[in-house]
Order: structure tokens, then C-alpha cells, then sequence
């Protein structure tokens, strides 16, 4: 019987085998940027036939912790790297990590089309998230009542506490100096939450700009109560006049090798805008 | 003419030395299997070892043990203050495994009677088939089941804002740990011994009074290992439980409210968490509770199943 | 004229009522599977072609297909069961043929209960330790293959110790008479009497590895991959761990898309195993014994 298996293996890795003078750049990281980096590493496969990239998700963290023991060739990361990160980075492989911003993303906040809220403002939101934030019940805001929501009761979506998408909502709302209550439900992805969403009419959630579907609906963010509401578009983002939209970062140790670079540089190329803005994202300002 | 004996026929000889010394290459494969014998009690060892190894750090620093045990706050990229309790986590564990035993024990056991005390050979060959098959859908597929279909049903049924909650995963769980219970209770009624029943049955018992007097009693310890081996599988469930009870760090009130479970939480934090980092520790040291929960769940088990056989 | 009593008709009322009973429970216990298997197939059948088997995930995964989700599943089943297997069945040789009844087969047996009960995500936690880092294998298939292994190991030992156990003793001891040695005897009565049966709970472990997600997490299966794996220290793919991420994370994903991936991942699993229990009821009609 393992005469049988060995063939097997045989078989499968003699049909699988491919050219293999292909250079694979090891791309590794953020949830929110792994949709575009595969659709460029699948773009890019087209454009120089003898780099293949393989990317993974795990979250910003994965990436960057991945770059720190010097696994991966580009980390994504959709927060900005932490000097202590750095330091790490530095001590282990013995380079300097070179940060790379290649697009901009921006999270909406959503909920279900039956809801009759069209905006929040940023206080309201965190109201609604943070630790010590009173509003538990739609009627909190404003007074809503939200249809086919029985009890009332907001049902607060949000992710595992140390993705990046996370980390930056929590920054973004509140500050750095204050927690997320806990009790909302953390999904693993944004495609759950936006499932979610969809279908419980009580509830609200956030994610990249680039995930959401006509499902739900999104809000527009007021930066204070008596500042304009501002709905997350491609245009609000990259003129940063919403106000939670962040940078999306790649992230070398050391300067990157030839091959890194002239993906890295592709990236910034008109047809990679293109890609971006097709994903959901919004392209990273000239720079 | 005498012939004195003083040594075995040369022939003779040869043939016990070859009886005595092995060859070679035997020795060598017997040594193998030796060896191999005692690989599991490596293995867990090891698995232990390791454990050990990634959450000492944690153990020996910010551990506390008040805090991890018994304080619902597990916050381990707080910006104020980390804090890692792990009772709301546990108490999810804790829910879920007892909700789905209270719907799985009762039914897989009368299950079990069924199928050893009722069926047919043909029939229960069928079932044990059945049984082989609801055993191989992987857990996965299970999370994926409760998110798509379990999700909306308890929504319609019982007119709750949110499917995805403790119910939801104790019917999933329930439904993956039947398998377990079946066929271990009924190995457990089957083992009782066939004279019992006769006996039962030649003073006039119906099969109600064999099974609840007779088969009952003579087969406790057994059905109770069933249970218990159904504990274990619950426990240490992930993937299904991840996806299906709402992932949301409270002690929850109801049955409809979301929870979250130990597993749960490594299989979704982990990944993200650097390792040799704080956070990597605290999620090992989940580990470790697990291991010792199942260890005790599975050495009662055992316990219970020799007992019975002794 | 010979009646019976009331009390007795009661008896068999009740007797048969409580038949009905279990027969009903036993009957809905197994609905639910037959459900979801009918239930997965209507909802994933419209996007089920050789198309979505044979191409690669393209459009972040959005379209295209599963390729090379099902190689992966492929190199990790067949690797971790080349580990699983030869240990496994020395393993239970050892219990069988040579332990005496003493403390350290009483802590064996107990090792391999407890490790059968070890929660899969401990699995991958003690892989992630032991494999990725400590031996330095980095997140790879062999990684992911050999915390498979250990996983299954149990189950192997298990099912290869009943079927050694299911070799008459008389065999052996004819075996002996003649003159052949323990390993003798092992090598040409009890292996060969009762290799379809650890064939059995070989292929039975299969499936189960192919349907793993937790232990493989964090060991060596990638999001996505633009090429397949070539070695054993590439990263992979897999079936369970794609229709974990299509389902939860990928914003896009045509609805029936998870439907028939899940699907793909169940029949993989039951022709494995219908395979096991096909060759488990050949060799029960052959048996000699």
C-alpha cells in the first residue's frame, strides 16, 4: 500500500510540477489589503512572467511579525508599523524596515437598509463602540426606532481585537487612549460581518470601503455634530475630507531586492490604479 | 561399546545458539517497535512540553491568577490597560458544552439502545454506516452549516435578533458529538452480557423494563464514558464554534445570546498575534487550560470504561 | 380459553410504544445529515463544472476555482498519512504482540486515549511550537502534514490494535510450532491477516485529515497562492481552509460558490470513506476466521 501512495505522490507532484525558474517574492499580511494584493499579484503574473508572488492574509499583525523574523519579502500592513516593530525588525534580520504606501482605504460604517439613520457623527459612533459609551439601544441616537429590530437593542459588529482593521476603527473613533467595549460580536472577516449586517436589522458594523455590497448601507461620518456629513467614496477618502480613511502600507526589511522593487514600483502604475479602484480601494496619492 | 555425552550433536548446537541470538537485522526492527510503542507517550508529552515552553513567559510574568481566572475582561491589545480574564471565554466553553450535552446525551443514548437492542443486523449496519458518515462532515463545514442555515431558522423560529448565538452552536455541536456517543453507548450495551437479558426476559420483562433495570445499570459506567468522551469532543471543538456562536466576549444571559468559547478564541487571534509576543503567550496558556480540561475529561473516561470492565 | 391478561397487553403496548419511540429519535438523528448533504447540493450544484475544479481562484478569489485548494488538501492528506501510518501500525504491533500487561502499557494506553482527545486547535498550537519554529520548518506543508500526523495517530493505532487483536491466537502459535520467530510471525501470519482492516482505518484517516482546519491554521496553509506547491517546504492550499476563508472573509464570493466548495470538501470525505467501508465489508466476507 504505500508502493501505492508513493505513486500517488509521484503522480500529483510530476502533474503539479511547473517551470521552475520562476523568483516567488513572499507577500504576507493585512486582511484589508489581501484582496488587492492578489488581484495585482494575479495582474502582475501577466507583466513579468518570472515573478510569481504568494500572498497570504492573517492580518496587519501576521505581516509584520512575519517581516520581524524575516519570512516574508513585502509585509501589507493596513496600520502603520510600530517603532517598537521596528526596533524588533531591526535587531533581528539587521535592516531597516522601508515603508511604501500603496493605496488608501476607507471604513465604512454600515447597517441594515431597513435602518432610517443616514448618518452618525463620530461621537455617536463612539457612543456606540467605545468602553463607557452609553448608547446600548437605537433610541439612544436620536431617538430611532429601527424597524423589524424587536427590542431595539444595537447589535454592535466588530472585528477580532488585534486585526488592523481593528486597531485603526478604535483609533479612529476614539483616540488612543480608550478600549472598545467588549461584547460586540468579533468576526473573523469582513464578509461575515457584512453578512451579518445584512440580515439583522439591529445591528451595525464597519469595514474597508472596498468590501461593502448593496446589502447594507453604509452612513456617512460626521467629524463633529455640526460639521458636513461625508459619505466614504473614492474622492472623500483621497481628499481625506472623511474622516476615517488611512494609508495601506507594504513594507520591506531593508531595501528591497530588484525583483521587489519593480513590483512595488508596477503597483503605483496607471493600470495598478486601475486594479485599485475596480477592488474598492482608493489609489495612494502621487507621490 | 559406551558413548559418553559430553557435549550437545554440533547440529543441536548451532540450532539453539540461532534460537538464543536473533539475527541481526530482527533485533534492529524489534528495537523499532519498541521504540514505537512508546511514541504516544512522546507525543504528549511533547505537546505538552511545547505548550509549556511558548506560554512560560506569560506564566511567569503578567500572569495573574485571579485576573485570568475569574475576571470576564480579556482585552489583550488594549491601549488603557491589558487585561487577560478569561472567565467570559470559559463560561462560553462551559455553555456550549453543557447545552449540547443536554440535547446529544438523551438522544444519542436512546440511539445506542436502539440500535444494539432493536435493530436488525442489516439495519444496524446501515446505521453504523450513517453514523460513519455524520462522523466524517468536517467542522468546517459544520460553521459553515450554522452560519447559512441554522443562523436563519433560529431567527424565524424564535423571533431573536441574532442566530448566531449559544443555541446555535450547542445544536451543532450536538449533532457532531452524536456520533461519539452513539457508538461508544452502544459498544457499552453490547458489552453487557447476553445471559443478562435472557434472564430478564425468562421472568417476563419487557424490553422497556430490560433496558431501563437491567441494561441500564449493568452498562452506567459505560454510557457514562460515552457522555463524557462527548464532553471532550466539545470542548475542544474550533473551527464550528468559531463561526457559529457570534464570537463576542460576555457572559452570556440567555441561550440567543452570543458567546464565545476558549478555542475560538486562539483559532482567531493568533494568527495576528507576533510571535514570542505577550498576547502569543496568553493564547498558549488557553491552551494549556485545554489540555488539562481534556485530559481530565478523557482520564475520567477511561476510569469509567475500566472500571466497567474489571 | 388462553388469553392474555390485560396487564400483559398493556406490556406490549407499551413495549411497542417505546419502540416507536427510539426508532423515530434514531430516524431524526440521522435526518439532519442527509438534509444538509441534499441541501448543499441544491445551493452549490449551479456552480459546481469541471471548470471550478480545475481552474485556479482568480479576481481575489472572487471567481475561477478550487484548484489548488484540492492539490493542497492532496499533499497534506497523503503526507501526513506516510507518517501517520507506518508509526501508527508500529505502534500497535507493539501493543499487541509484545507489551505485557504492566504500568508502562497501562501509560501507553492512556497516552493514546489523551491524545486522541487533545483539542484539534492544541494540535496546532503544539505544531506551531514543535514544527514551525522549533525545528525551524517554517509555516509549510510539512509542518501542517506532521501535526496532521500526530492527530491521526491515535485513530490509526486504534483501529490497526483491533484488527491485529482480531487475528486468532491460534495462528500465531501455529506459527511459533513451526518454529518461526516473533518477528517471523508477525511479518507473514499477523500482518498480512489483518492488513484490511488497518487498510481500513488508514483510509478512514484520511478523510478526517482532509477535512481538518484548526490544526492546519497556523502550520502551513496560505490564504491564496499563485502557483502550486512543488515541495514539501512550499506553503499550500487547502479545501477545508479555503471554504473557511470564502465564507467569512472574501467580500464578492458568488453565493453559491461556498455552497459547492463545501460540497466538493463532503463527497472528497464520503467516497473516502465509502471506499474504507467498501473494503472493510470485502474483507469481512473473505475472512477466514
Amino acid at each position: 500500500m504505500k508502493k501505492l501512495l508513493l505513486v500517488l505522490m509521484i503522480l500529483i507532484v510530476s502533474a503539479c510540477s511547473q517551470k521552475s525558474d520562476t523568483v516567488i517574492i513572499q507577500n504576507k499580511g493585512s486582511d484589508t489589503l489581501v484582496n488587492l494584493a492578489q488581484a495585482w499579484a494575479e495582474e502582475y503574473k501577466n507583466i513579468n512572467t518570472k515573478v510569481a508572488l504568494a500572498v497570504s492574509g492573517g492580518g496587519s499583525g501576521t505581516g509584520i511579525a512575519a517581516l520581524i523574523n524575516g519570512t516574508v519579502d513585502i509585509a501589507n500592513s493596513s496600520r502603520a508599523i510600530k517603532p517598537e516593530e521596528r526596533d524588533e525588525a531591526k535587531k533581528n534580520t539587521g535592516n531597516d524596515v522601508k515603508e511604501f504606501i500603496v493605496g488608501m482605504d476607507a471604513l465604512a460604517v454600515f447597517i441594515h437598509p431597513s435602518n432610517p439613520i443616514t448618518g452618525l457623527s463620530l461621537e455617536e459612533v463612539a457612543c456606540i463602540y467605545g468602553e463607557g459609551g452609553k448608547c446600548t439601544h437605537w433610541s439612544d441616537i436620536r431617538g430611532t426606532v429601527v424597524p423589524g429590530c424587536k427590542d431595539n437593542k444595537i447589535i454592535r459588529v466588530s472585528r477580532q481585537s488585534n486585526s488592523g482593521t481593528y486597531q485603526y476603527f478604535r483609533e479612529a473613533i476614539l483616540g488612543k487612549k480608550k478600549d472598545l467595549k467588549l461584547g460586540s460580536m468579533d468576526l473573523n472577516g469582513s464578509r461575515e460581518s457584512i453578512d451579518l449586517v445584512e440580515k439583522t436589522p439591529c445591528a451595525i458594523g464597519y469595514s474597508g470601503m472596498g468590501y461593502l455590497n448593496p446589502r447594507v448601507r453604509a452612513v456617512c461620518i460626521q467629524k463633529t455634530s455640526n460639521s458636513d456629513c461625508i459619505e466614504p467614496t473614492v474622492k472623500t477618502a483621497m481628499d481625506k475630507s472623511y474622516p476615517i480613511s488611512r494609508e495601506l502600507y507594504m513594507y520591506t526589511s531593508g531595501n528591497p531586492s530588484e525583483m521587489v522593487q519593480a513590483y512595488l514600483d508596477w503597483t503605483q502604475s496607471d493600470r495598478a490604479h486601475e486594479i485599485t479602484v475596480k477592488a474598492g480601494y482608493v489609489p495612494a496619492p502621487k507621490r | 561399546m559406551e558413548i559418553k555425552v559430553t557435549e550437545p550433536a554440533p547440529l543441536a548446537m548451532e540450532w539453539r545458539q540461532k534460537k538464543k541470538e536473533k539475527p541481526i537485522a530482527e533485533k534492529i526492527v524489534e528495537g523499532i517497535i519498541k521504540t514505537g510503542g512508546v511514541s504516544c507517550i512522546v507525543l504528549i508529552a511533547a505537546i505538552l512540553f511545547f505548550i509549556l515552553k511558548e506560554s512560560y513567559p506569560f506564566l511567569v510574568g503578567a500572569f495573574n491568577f485571579k485576573e485570568f481566572f475569574f475576571s470576564e475582561e480579556w482585552y489583550p491589545a488594549s491601549v488603557v490597560k491589558i487585561r487577560y480574564g478569561i472567565l467570559a471565554l470559559l463560561a462560553g466553553t462551559v455553555l456550549v458544552t453543557i447545552i449540547s450535552m443536554l440535547i446529544a446525551v438523551p438522544l444519542g443514548l436512546a440511539c445506542a439502545f436502539y440500535i444494539s437492542e432493536f435493530c436488525s443486523p442489516k439495519v444496524r449496519e446501515i446505521y453504523k454506516i450513517l453514523i460513519e458518515f455524520l462522523a466524517a462532515i468536517p467542522s468546517v463545514v459544520w460553521g459553515f452549516i450554522a452560519i447559512m442555515m441554522i443562523n436563519p431558522t433560529i431567527i424565524n423560529l424564535f423571533d431573536v435578533p441574532i442566530g448566531l448565538n449559544i443555541l446555535n452552536a450547542s445544536i451543532i455541536l450536538a449533532l457532531m458529538s452524536l456520533p461519539l456517543i452513539i457508538s461508544v453507548g452502544e459498544d457499552a450495551l453490547r458489552a453487557v452480557p447476553e445471559t443478562y437479558r435472557e434472564a430478564a426476559e425468562a421472568m417476563g420483562a419487557t424490553k422497556w423494563e430490560v433496558a431501563t433495570r437491567v441494561l441500564l445499570p449493568a452498562a452506567k459506567n459505560g454510557l457514562m464514558a460515552a457522555a463524557l468522551l462527548g464532553v471532550g469532543r466539545v470542548l475542544g471543538e474550533t473551527m464550528a464554534v468559531l463561526m457559529a456562536t457570534g464570537h463576542s466576549i460576555q457572559i452570556p444571559n440567555s441561550i440567543f445570546e452570543p458567546g464565545r468559547t476558549l478555542t475560538a478564541t486562539i483559532a482567531a487571534e493568533l494568527g495576528e498575534s507576533p510571535k514570542g509576543g505577550e498576547h502569543y503567550q496568553a493564547l498558549f496558556a488557553i491552551g494549556l487550560v485545554l489540555f488539562c480540561l481534556s485530559f481530565i475529561v478523557n482520564l475520567t473516561a477511561d476510569f469509567l470504561i475500566r472500571g466497567r470492565r474489571q | 380459553m388462553f388469553r392474555p391478561s390485560n396487564h400483559l397487553l398493556n406490556k406490549e403496548i407499551k413495549e411497542k410504544k417505546f419502540k416507536n419511540l427510539l426508532s423515530t429519535i434514531t430516524f431524526f438523528l440521522f435526518l439532519p445529515a442527509l438534509i444538509i448533504i441534499f441541501w448543499l447540493f441544491v445551493k452549490g450544484y449551479s456552480a459546481l463544472s469541471w471548470d471550478f475544479l480545475l481552474m485556479d481562484p482568480i479576481q481575489g478569489m472572487t471567481a475561477g476555482g478550487i484548484f489548488p485548494t484540492i492539490v493542497g488538501t492532496f499533499w497534506l492528506v497523503i503526507i501526513s498519512v506516510l507518517v501517520a501510518c507506518p508509526m501508527g501500525v508500529i505502534a500497535a504491533i507493539y501493543l499487541s504482540e509484545y507489551a505485557k500487561d504492566n504500568k508502562l502499557t497501562r501509560v501507553i494506553r492512556l497516552a493514546i486515549l489523551n491524545l486522541a482527545g487533545v483539542p484539534s486547535i492544541v494540535h496546532a498550537l503544539f505544531g506551531l511550537g514543535a514544527f514551525v519554529l522549533f525545528m525551524k520548518m517554517g509555516t509549510s506543508i510539512l509542518a501542517a502534514s506532521l501535526t496532521l500526523a500526530v492527530m491521526n495517530l491515535p485513530v490509526i493505532i486504534t483501529s490497526t490494535l483491533e484488527s491485529l487483536k482480531a487475528v486468532p491466537h491460534s495462528y500465531r502459535e501455529a506459527s511459533w510450532n513451526v518454529g518461526a520467530s516473533k518477528l517471523q510471525t508477525i511479518r507473514y501470519i499477523v500482518l498480512p491477516n489483518s492488513l484490511p482492516g488497518i487498510l481500513t482505518g488508514v483510509v478512514f484517516s484520511v478523510g478526517r485529515s482532509a477535512g481538518e482546519t484548526a490544526a492546519i491554521l497556523f502550520t502551513g496553509v496560505a490564504f491564496y497562492l499563485p502557483f502550486l506547491p512543488k515541495s514539501v517546504f512550499d506553503q499550500c492550499m487547502a479545501l477545508s481552509m479555503h471554504l473557511f476563508t470564502i465564507s467569512t472573509q472574501v467580500v464578492g464570493v458568488p453565493d453559491a460558490y461556498p455552497f459547492a466548495t463545501a460540497l466538493v470538501l463532503i463527497l472528497l470525505i464520503l467516497s473516502v470513506n465509502s471506499i474504507a467501508v467498501g473494503l472493510r465489508s470485502y474483507f469481512r466476507m473473505k475472512r477466514k476466521w
